[in-house]
């Protein structure tokens, strides 16, 4: 059997051996979860220890594998999004949005320019709820609880927009083919509007609290660093990639839903270590709320979903009173809408990360390949080799800076 | 001896215990309390009147549950561990001075368990037994996490006690005397040890934090890392045990940085009242002065855990190897050329 086939305890146990023989000292294996305060969701770290140190680890996926790519192969289009949701579910909306936007490049379908304003509004609020749990969580996983809460109270608001626009929190299931499924209600302008206002006080306060800490520069500087080369030959993207220098950001680089009318800098660190990636979802929270007020001031006139009966639910009205509507109606809940032959990718800017959606389709009612790039799976892969070397400490940090959430990971 | 002094030092000791127990109950409390203030919550508030019967809630749900032992080579130290921490915690209380003294039924009430003339050696003695209950119960769990807690523990525990017992020194050398009612008694208006020893103070309110275990030195047990730390393989009371012992020293610890450097039981204008008003009046405003100023530092425990991350192991240990104890060594050689120098004026 080929070593890699081994469990990573009997590599280690040979290498515990051969040091042991070597210079006397007493290495050990330290099971980092599945199940610890600091993995944020199930996943497994075998670490190689030197009392404190790290010298090697290995980490296992598939605590939560949900083959959602194979259940998505089953599933007509629209009942996908629901997988989307619970892959990061700090930022669900990211992935609904993506997802339909995939679709809709799939099928060739234009959407009016208030629907791609409302959808950048709505995915940069999930940016900042995700950016919000990554940060404030790292303050946790250092010692600092309080600023935590600060900020999670400011989620709440953001889950509260959310209750406004399709009913669900967090994993919102939000949209549909074209659009969205009902026209924004004033309320939720005013909620949105009411978090603009009060959001960047907090925020400000929240900075303060850690971003000078002396204590908690000297636990995040130089902790997990990661060179720009390494990064991108990783496949690293996102605020993680933009630590480490590289001004990359799908947002600019192949702009979606109209982000090129909106102006906005991309934060990038230097050293691509943990404070670096601190400060550089700290600065994007900045610009996601410019960009959320630049929307709202430009937002122009329109419907809130593209004219496609062929994939658009009707109103109800109509599938009561009217034949063509409800066939319609009957046509698209049961999955049978048509679709071409086609192949493409979409990204977008995820909450940490490139998400991609890879879509294969055959002209049947259901995907015939569909493959999620999710940023976790890269970033994971990346841990063992940024923390080598550190201290235990400095691996949970590194962790819990690099957003790796477990649902994501699995999928 | 007489049976008065007896019964009165019973009284005393008991009345002591339960005050350290009460305390140490009521600090669970304040501290979340306290959190829950200083993170825009409202915290516990169901049991009681503003949740004044918590203590007692989290106290009887302990006792009911399950005593669970892990399969440890040593069952015995398992149960020892939280034992040590527990004795030791409520041990140092016998020489703290609560008060001057009363007068009552025609005697001198002296409100201090004892007076012995060694009470600092014996405090900083008592403590660091207490971090052998840490390193047994770490030990004896057969956990990594747990074992790993308690080297961080006792690793912290030496480096701190070497700068803390440095600073207690140049406050020694000042004050001639090695018993806490001396110290006490020196204090008296407002000639309180912190304003001639600022630099030791601030030496020792940082080891005192190493040594309670608290936030930023929190190692031990930090849950992020760690799990429980030292008690993640305990339950029911023998955890109770290792909780409360941390409330118990913490509110020993406050109460010696009161005695030590803020005066103790001393308040301005308290020979005006002795005289005055009378000696027992005096003298129970000097027990409640005592008090305040231990729930400031006790407070102050509190305010810095929600405030600021924690260490990371070799900072910690940097910090108090590379910073304290030089800086601890340079204030007793101030303070000796200081003395010096004073009594050749005089």
């Amino acid at each position: 059997m080929s070593d890699l086939l081994l469990p990573p305890e009997h590599r280690y146990a040979e290498e515990i051996k051969k040091r042991q023989n070597e210079d006397g000292s007493e290495l050990s294996i330290l099971n980092l979860g599945p199940t610890h305060p600091a993995t944020h969701g199930i996943f497994q770290n075998i670490l190689l220890m030197d009392g404190e140190r790290i010298l090697d680890g290995e980490g296992t996926v598939g605590y939560i594998h949900r083959a959602f790519e194979k259940i998505a192969e089953n599933r007509p289009f629209y009942q996908i999004t629901p997988l989307t949701d619970r892959m990061n579910y700090c930022s669900a909306p990211i992935n609904n949005m993506g997802w339909w936007m995939t679709l809709e490049k799939a099928l060739n379908i234009e959407v009016p320019k208030r629907v791609q304003y409302l959808r950048v509004i709505i995915m940069e609020l999930a940016r900042i709820a995700d950016h919000i749990i990554c940060n404030s969580v790292l303050g946790v996983d250092t010692g600092a609880l309080t600023g935590f809460l600060y900020v999670f109270q400011y989620r709440e608001k953001i889950y509260e927009i959310y209750e406004e626009i399709c009913g669900a929190r967090l994993t919102t299931n939000m949209g549909r083919i074209g659009g969205f499924e009902r026209e924004w209600s004033p309320a939720a302008f005013k909620k949105i509007n009411d978090f603009l206002e009060e959001f960047p006080a907090i925020w400000t306060e929240f900075e303060n609290l850690l971003s000078r800490n002396r204590i908690f520069m000297d636990r995040t500087i130089d902790v997990g660093p990661i060179s720009a080369e390494k990064a991108i030959s990783y496949g690293f993207t996102g605020p993680n990639l933009r630590a480490a220098g590289v001004d990359y950001d799908i947002r600019v680089m192949q702009p979606y839903s109209s982000y090129e009318d909106f102006e906005f800098d991309i934060p990038v660190g230097k050293s691509g270590d943990t404070y670096d990636r601190f400060c550089v979802r700290n600065a994007e929270v900045w610009e996601s709320l410019s960009i959320i007020k630049q929307a709202l001031a430009k937002m122009p006139e329109g419907p809130f979903h593209a004219n496609v009966p062929d994939y658009y639910l009707p109103p109800k009205e109509d599938v009561y009173t009217n034949m063509e509507a409800l066939i319609y109606h009957f046509k698209i809940v049961m999955g049978e809408v048509p679709v071409p032959v086609t192949e493409v990718y979409h990204p977008v800017e995820g909450g940490n990360g490139e998400l991609g959606f890879y879509l294969i389709t055959d002209g049947s009612r259901t995907p015939y390949r569909l493959h999620f790039r999710r940023p976790c799976f890269i970033y994971y892969q990346a841990f063992n080799d940024m923390v080598k070397g550190q201290m235990l400490s400095d691996a949970i940090a590194t962790l819990s800076s690099l957003n790796v959430i477990a649902g994501e990971l699995d999928a | 001896m007489d049976q008065a002094i007896i019964i009165e030092k019973s009284v005393i000791i008991i009345s002591v215990f339960a005050l350290t127990m009460l305390m140490a109950m009521y600090s669970t409390l304040a501290e979340r309390k306290i959190a829950a203030w200083l993170q825009d919550r409202i915290g516990p508030n169901r049991a009681g009147k503003g949740g004044i019967l918590q203590p007692l809630a989290d106290g009887l749900k302990l006792f009911a549950k399950e005593e669970f032992t892990p399969n440890t080579q040593n069952k015995f130290l398992f149960v020892t561990g939280p034992a040590i921490s527990m004795s030791m915690a409520l041990m140092t209380s016998a020489v703290i001075p609560w008060g001057d003294k009363l007068h009552l039924f025609g005697r001198d009430i002296i409100l201090q368990a004892t007076d012995i003339d060694v009470a600092i050696l014996y405090v900083f003695g008592v403590l660091s037994v207490g971090v052998y209950g840490i390193m047994i119960g770490g030990w004896a769990s057969n956990n990594k996490f747990s074992l790993m807690s308690a080297m961080r523990a006792a690793s912290q525990m030496i480096s701190y006690e070497v700068a803390m017992g440095m600073s207690i020194i140049a406050l020694v050398m000042m004050t001639q005397t090695l018993s806490l009612k001396e110290i006490a008694e020196q204090q008296s208006g407002m000639n309180w040890n912190v304003f001639y020893q600022p630099v030791g103070f601030l030496i020792f309110l940082v080891c005192s934090f190493a040594e309670t275990n608290r936030t930023p030195f929190d190692l031990a047990e930090c849950e992020a890392e760690l799990i429980g730390g030292y008690h993640t393989e305990y339950s029911s009371m023998r955890m109770g045990f290792y909780l409360f012992a941390e409330y118990a020293s913490m509110f020993i610890s406050s109460t010696i940085l009161a005695v030590l450097y803020f005066g103790a039981y001393n308040y301005p204008g308290m020979d005006w009242m002795e005289q005055n008003v009378g000696v027992n009046i005096a003298n129970v405003i000097g027990m409640f002065a005592l008090f305040a100023k231990l729930c400031f530092f006790i407070f102050f425990y509190m305010w810095v855990r929600w405030t600021i991350p924690r260490f990371r192991y070799d900072q910690l240990m940097r910090l108090g190897w590379k910073m304290l104890i030089p800086l601890s060594i340079a204030n007793i050689i101030i303070t000796a050329i200081v003395l010096l120098l004073h009594d050749k004026a005089i």
